[in-house]
């Protein structure tokens, strides 16, 4: 394939021939984990910079040992809180990391449109590692390359995204991601967790979980923050997970083939019942694997593939 | 000192006035107005052949920042701007630092305007004490100093008994008070307008809701009270229509609309520039039209800008963490000649009502007129005049505007106060 962008800002951006490229570039890539010796040239002499403003555990170690895998040197720059605490302004952050000539910058923002901001000031690379409550187009690659895996295709399947849909970047990365491939996608939570018109993004919206899985090929659980309480989100955890919360029970309703399916971190006895999280549906630890394999592909479109 | 402004088509609404005439000015009031005047001996001439000339233009809805925020704006830089924009006038809203809120404050930028402003300034004080919304300010102090309406625009009065009895004691002043309308609860931090872009990119919205909960409460202490209430920046189609049913009522309010709720929607936020930030946010496109059928009809008695210069360090950066304001001094006639007039949405008298009988008669401000005797404060236009808009180039210490790079045709071509040439 050919790949032509600087950055990756978001699914929005891509066509499904792109999105189709990364999974069957990502596809190839897998096969190096098996190996005894985890590490190709591809992207020696390259250096990947994980400019992380926000916690993340699973996705900056996902990039770190993409990057390390395909030989790029890692670098990583945590800074805690907002830009303007430090004094530094993210511009003058990004200006001081483009001195140092990386490759590609691999960034996470609290704030909605950070990374395109670093796109347009940065001659290097750009990937969005997730974005305020906007993108996480990363994620998605990683949960389309699983449900293609699990089910051999994409187009015509349904998937219903579950939980606070209003703040999820993933929720968005998904829907922009999936309708490009044909998948039908169904929005499901209490109404104070849907976003402003929300059907306009292409998708059904549901305020009945039962009736939002019932034919569901893949669940999608997003992770429900605590603090949406002190919003007026939702009234308790408790009556949260009563009635959005997956288990078994709920789960004897769906598809016997149905994926169960969640961006991470859990959390478990919440949004998912710990014993729908260990059950033959879940297939969670193989997005974790798979994220690898999307990010190296990512790393080597945006840094290797055309000698940049 | 007498100045003639001859062969210009003179288009003054309060005096039914729209033809070529010459508008002769004495010692810094208009003097006559009339077809072929012939001038005392070693009298200026200006030739205004081909343009337009207009009681000068009044924006009531300004932040000149000084005193405090001198790096953003001052006085001097504000209003050289205003002149250059084709404005003889500006009111100065009251969140500088020290806040407006005492005699002190109005006194100290009155005679700073004197000394180095260029237009005429006339400052709104503060409706709370450091706009706080708790105490209120000494209203009758600052409107004897000068204080032309009361304002803690940038904040909304939360509590409404308190709001109920600042339009009360500023009843025997006979000035407005101008409300910022926006519940802060319901706008919960929102960065821009609530709607389908908001979803898209995953900013906080605010919904339109937040504007139009806090008009309707005015509106319905405006009635209890019979305060004069003028709606700042009205932004949203339900606003629009409180108004309006409002007014029918007898209800003694008035409204504002900037030129970029009249021009720009939500859409222009996709691009994440912070220069498309702003309170109240750009909105859906069934606001900027109802907000332009009420300016067309009325209902909107005037446009303001609310020029709201920062420094570019505090508009770069993240689009939720920028701060809040666009400059607008040096591009609102511009656009509006351009974007309004010319494609015959809005007529040029219309306009200029607009832009100069309205906001003096809500302020009771001179002006408005080229009546003999008023104060000859003049704006000529220059339909012809093709721009593009350039913020390296603005007079304002303020560069932030969603409109850099448009181009259009029609702008301020000299811009006269008390008969003296502030610009160009």
């Amino acid at each position: 394939m050919s790949w032509k962008r600087k950055d990756l800002l978001g699914m929005q951006d891509l066509d499904a021939a792109e999105i189709i490229g990364v999974l069957d570039t990502a596809s190839s890539m897998k096969e190096i984990a098996t190996r005894e010796i985890k590490k190709v040239p591809t992207l020696r002499g390259k250096t990947v910079v994980n400019l992380f403003y926000e916690s993340s555990t699973r996705t900056r170690t996902s990039f770190e040992i993409a990057g390390k895998w395909l030989s790029a040197d890692v670098i990583n720059f945590s800074a805690s809180g907002s830009s303007s605490d430090k004094g530094e302004s993210l511009l003058d952050t990004a200006r001081n990391i483009e001195a140092m000539s990386p490759d590609v910058v691999v960034v996470r923002h609290r704030a909605a449109g950070a990374p395109a901001l670093l796109a347009r000031h940065l001659r290097c690379g750009v990937v969005n590692a997730g974005d305020g409550a906007h993108e996480h187009p990363t994620q998605a690659l990683l949960d389309l390359m699983t449900i293609r895996e699990k089910k051999g295709h994409l187009e015509g399947l349904n998937v219903t995204i579950v939980g606070d849909i209003t703040h999820s970047r993933v929720a968005r990365s998904d829907i922009h991601g999936m309708r490009k491939m044909g998948i039908t996608v169904t929005v499901a939570g209490p109404p104070t967790l849907i976003p402003a018109q929300c059907q306009e993004l292409g998708v059904k919206v549901s305020h009945r979980l039962e009736e939002a899985i019932a034919h569901a090929d893949v669940i999608m659980m997003l992770r429900l923050q605590h603090e949406r309480m002190q919003g007026g989100f939702i009234p308790s955890l408790r009556e949260y997970s009563r009635v959005w919360g997956l288990s078994l029970a709920k789960l004897g309703h769906c598809r016997p083939d149905v994926l169960i399916m969640h961006p991470g971190p859990v959390n478990r006895g919440v949004e998912l019942a710990p014993e729908v999280a260990d059950s033959p549906y879940s297939v969670i630890l193989d997005q974790v694997s798979n994220g690898v394999a999307v990010r190296m592909a990512v790393l080597y479109l945006l840094a290797g593939s055309k000698g940049a | 000192m007498s100045l003639l402004i001859r062969g210009g088509r003179v288009v003054d609404p309060a005096g039914g006035t729209d033809g070529v005439q010459d508008v002769w000015i004495v010692d810094g009031r208009i003097h006559k107005v009339g077809k072929g005047l012939k001038a005392a001996a070693g009298t200026e001439t200006v030739d205004a052949t081909g343009k337009v000339v207009c009681p000068g233009f009044i924006d009531m809805h300004v932040h000149l920042r000084e005193p405090g925020f001198e790096y953003k704006e001052t006085i001097a830089s504000g209003t050289r701007a205003a002149a250059a924009g084709g404005f003889t006038a500006v009111a100065c809203m009251a969140n500088t630092f020290p806040v407006n809120d005492n005699r002190a404050v109005t006194d100290y930028i009155l005679a700073r305007a004197k000394v180095e402003g260029v237009v005429r300034v006339y400052p709104i004080g503060a409706v709370t004490r450091n706009l706080e919304g708790k105490q209120l300010a000494e209203l009758a102090e600052q409107a004897e100093a000068g204080c032309v309406a009361f304002s803690d625009d940038g904040k909304c009065v939360m509590n409404a008994e308190l709001y109920r009895r600042a339009m009360e004691y500023a009843l025997p002043f006979g000035v407005p008070i101008i409300s910022h309308a926006e519940d802060c609860e319901l706008a919960h931090l929102g960065a821009m307008h609530e709607g389908f872009v908001s979803t898209e990119l995953g900013l906080s919205g605010q919904p339109a809701a937040a504007e139009d909960v806090m008009v309707a409460r005015d509106v319905i202490l405006a009635e209890l009270t019979g305060a004069h209430l003028h709606v700042a920046h009205i932004s949203t189609a339900g606003a629009v229509r409180l108004v309006r049913d409002a007014r029918a009522r007898g209800v003694r309010v008035t409204a504002e609309v900037t030129p970029h709720h009249l021009l720009l929607t939500d859409e222009v936020v996709r691009s994440y520039d912070s220069a498309c930030k702003m309170a109240p946010p750009l909105r859906g496109k069934r606001d900027v039209e109802a907000c332009l059928e009420a300016l067309v009809d009325g209902t909107i008695d005037c446009v303001a800008t609310d020029h709201a210069p920062h420094a570019l360090s505090e508009k770069e950066g993240e689009f939720a963490e920028a701060a809040n304001g666009i400059v607008g001094l040096e591009t609102a006639v511009p656009l509006l000649l351009d974007r309004l007039v010319r494609p015959g949405v809005l007529d040029l008298p219309t306009l200029v009502t607009r832009l100069s009988t309205g906001p003096a008669r809500l302020l009771n401000l001179p002006g408005g007129s080229l009546a003999p005797g008023a104060a000859a404060d003049i704006t000529i236009l220059d339909l012809d005049r093709a721009w593009t808009v350039d913020p390296a180039a603005f007079r304002s210490r303020g560069r932030s505007t969603p409109f850099a790079g448009f181009t259009g045709v029609g702008a301020p071509w000299m811009t006269l106060v008390a008969g003296q040439k502030v610009a160009p």
